[in-house]
């Protein structure tokens, strides 16, 4: 399957990346080789195996309903790793409400 | 113009789960917390940390999905929905795709007085996004604010099928859809709060056309009275644009609720791509027979099947019987008050039923009380009801007494001892002071003799008068008559 410069583009501005036309060369050639790689896999018959959608096994993996307070060192903690912050809140470059949730 | 178009609404509904902690971590979900308290590096999305799924939730989903006749998927796993936007810490939002929790199932609702079965496309668990302010007060912020107490908070997404018809119908589907929520009381479904939240999808089409034309998604509306406005504004833009030889897009429109209009929103060049694929830190969940069963035990006679009993058991109008099932606290009250009724007494139901929706009712209103909030118990309301039916007090009265019920907490019988309020029904005293009033009104008796009927009014005025109101006004009637013939 062949993957063009656009694609490579539209990618990374879906993930909020940047590179310079070297890199993009480069990360266009890379991904087709995974790609093509893929395409290679799909040949195998797998008609009759389940889809996975997990590595490890094991399922109904879950707790109770109750609640555990985080302590104040950790929530300063969770402050100290945003970029910035106002009274109580985590401060950020101002959006709109334009996206959908 | 408006006969030429049908219109086609699908809803989708986010209600908030009603669970102690997060969907994937310990956090409380309070909603009243100090911004940013209720955090932890799961649902802020440090690096290394994994989520853990709440049972509760779960569970919770389940009994709403059983309740909707819906099928459960024995099987089901979480999915990321990947987009940046600041509410959303981890840049993915966890939530379900391919395997959601329940599929196919149905809310019937009335229209037009006929019940009409409107179908629930399926019902999902995902997390909730954080709070964004924009402005504090009046003033606008030059940034923009996050409380992530919100961020992780359990939602079932119920999605509708597009079944619906007219605004109207959105509204009946949503006032009926919370009304059973709250019955099995899986979700607060307090819309103030944000616990109940619906984006509405919308489309006209020439009547008789089979394809559905291009729809709009409607979005920020707080009420449900909200929802019904903007699609009535919406069905008017639609038609007028078509009407008009203009072709409706695909996008997104939010509602100002200020200037009652909707408004369309910044579309991004790019269509949404959200990547989903299978949460690789959630394991699958597998829902056997027995989990599935415990839950269905748990679910209590749905309002449909109440109103049924209503009507059957108690011979209650049908009128009467949706007002009183709109609300669970109130269908409660009245199956309280009418168990507290003497057994002997006739046309109790009809009476509990007058008394509660309107007197009570009226007086709760009034006062911005609920009915779980009642001054007036429902056991005391069966008591009185009981005193009017047995004749001990006339229904004058029993307002009197009801007044006193509602300003005191007191219950009946104290109060009509207390204040001597007992309905006089002894013949002798009755015949004692109907004849005292014939005598002190000669015109009256003298009209009245004369064939004027509406005469009497003025001694039987008297006969209440003299008796402060308690003599039995049956009674009066009759001894009147008898004593002027």
């Amino acid at each position: 399957m062949e993957i063009s410069k656009k694609d490579v583009d539209y990618v990374a501005s879906l993930a909020r990346l940047e590179f310079n036309e070297k890199d993009k060369e480069s990360l266009t050639q890379q991904l087709g080789s995974i790609l093509n790689y893929i395409e290679k896999i799909k040949e195998v018959d797998t008609s009759k195996i389940e889809p996975t959608s997990h590595g490890a096994s094991g399922e109904n993996f879950w707790r109770e309903d109750k609640v555990i307070k985080s302590s104040q060192k950790t929530i300063d903690a969770i402050f100290k790793n945003a970029p910035d912050k106002e009274a109580d809140f985590f401060k950020v470059k101002k959006v709109m409400d334009t996206e959908e949730e | 113009m408006k006969n030429k178009y049908e219109v086609v609404i699908g809803l989708e509904v986010h209600s908030q789960i009603k669970t102690e902690t997060k969907v994937f971590c310990n956090c409380s979900t309070d909603f009243h917390s100090q911004p940013n308290t209720n955090i932890c590096p799961v649902c802020t999305g440090q690096p290394g940390v994994l989520p853990v799924l709440n049972k509760k939730a779960v569970e919770l989903l389940v009994k709403t999905a059983l309740a909707l006749d819906c099928s459960i998927n024995k099987k089901s796993v979480f999915a990321r929905k990947q987009y940046f936007y600041p509410d959303l810490p981890k840049n993915y939002q966890i939530s379900q795709y391919e395997l959601p929790f329940a599929e196919h199932g149905k809310l019937n609702i009335s229209a037009d007085g006929k019940i009409k079965s409107i179908g629930i496309t399926r019902i999902h668990l995902e997390e909730d996004a954080g709070k964004l302010l924009h402005e504090i007060g009046s003033r606008q912020l030059d940034c923009s604010l996050a409380d992530y107490n919100r961020t992780g908070i359990p939602l079932m997404e119920i999605v509708s099928e597009p079944d619906m018809r007219s605004p109207q119908e959105a509204a009946a589907y949503l006032t009926a859809l919370k009304n059973l929520i709250e019955y099995i009381e899986t979700s607060d479904c307090n819309m103030e709060e944000g616990k109940f939240r619906c984006d509405a999808n919308i489309s006209i089409r020439p009547v008789g056309q089979k394809e559905f034309g291009t729809k709009a998604e409607l979005k920020n509306m707080n009420s449900i009275s909200g929802v019904e406005e903007a699609l009535e504004y919406e069905v008017q833009r639609q038609i007028e644009t078509v009407e008009n030889g203009g072709k409706i897009i695909q996008e997104t429109r939010t509602w100002d609720p200020n200037e009652k209009i909707t408004k369309s929103m910044r579309s991004k060049e790019n269509a949404h791509d959200y990547r989903y694929f299978p949460d690789p830190d959630l394991v699958p969940v597998n829902l056997d027979d027995v989990f599935i069963e415990n839950i269905k035990i748990t679910i209590p006679e749905l309002p449909e099947k109440r109103k049924e009993r209503l009507i059957q058991e108690y011979g209650l109008p049908e009128y009467d019987a949706n007002v009183i099932i709109s609300d669970k606290a109130l269908v409660n009250f009245y199956e309280d008050a009418l168990n507290n009724t003497a057994k002997d007494a006739e046309n109790i139901p009809k009476l509990i039923a007058n008394w509660l929706t309107t007197e009570l009712l009226g007086k709760l209103n009034n006062a911005k009380l609920t009915i779980k909030e009642s001054p007036v118990k429902a056991e005391y309301l069966g008591q009185l009801v009981s005193f009017i039916s047995k004749g001990t007090i006339s229904g004058k009265i029993a307002k009197t007494v009801f007044e006193e019920m509602f300003n005191t907490n007191k219950d009946p019988e104290t109060i009509i001892k207390e204040k001597g309020l007992v309905q006089i029904s002894d013949e002798n005293e009755i015949i004692k002071i109907c004849q005292e009033a014939a005598d002190e009104s000669p015109k009256a008796v003298a009209e009245y003799k004369s064939g004027k009927e509406r005469a009497l009014g003025a001694i039987v005025g008297l006969v209440m008068k003299k008796s402060k109101g308690k003599a039995n006004p049956q009674m009066v009637n009759k001894i009147l008559a008898d004593l002027l013939k």
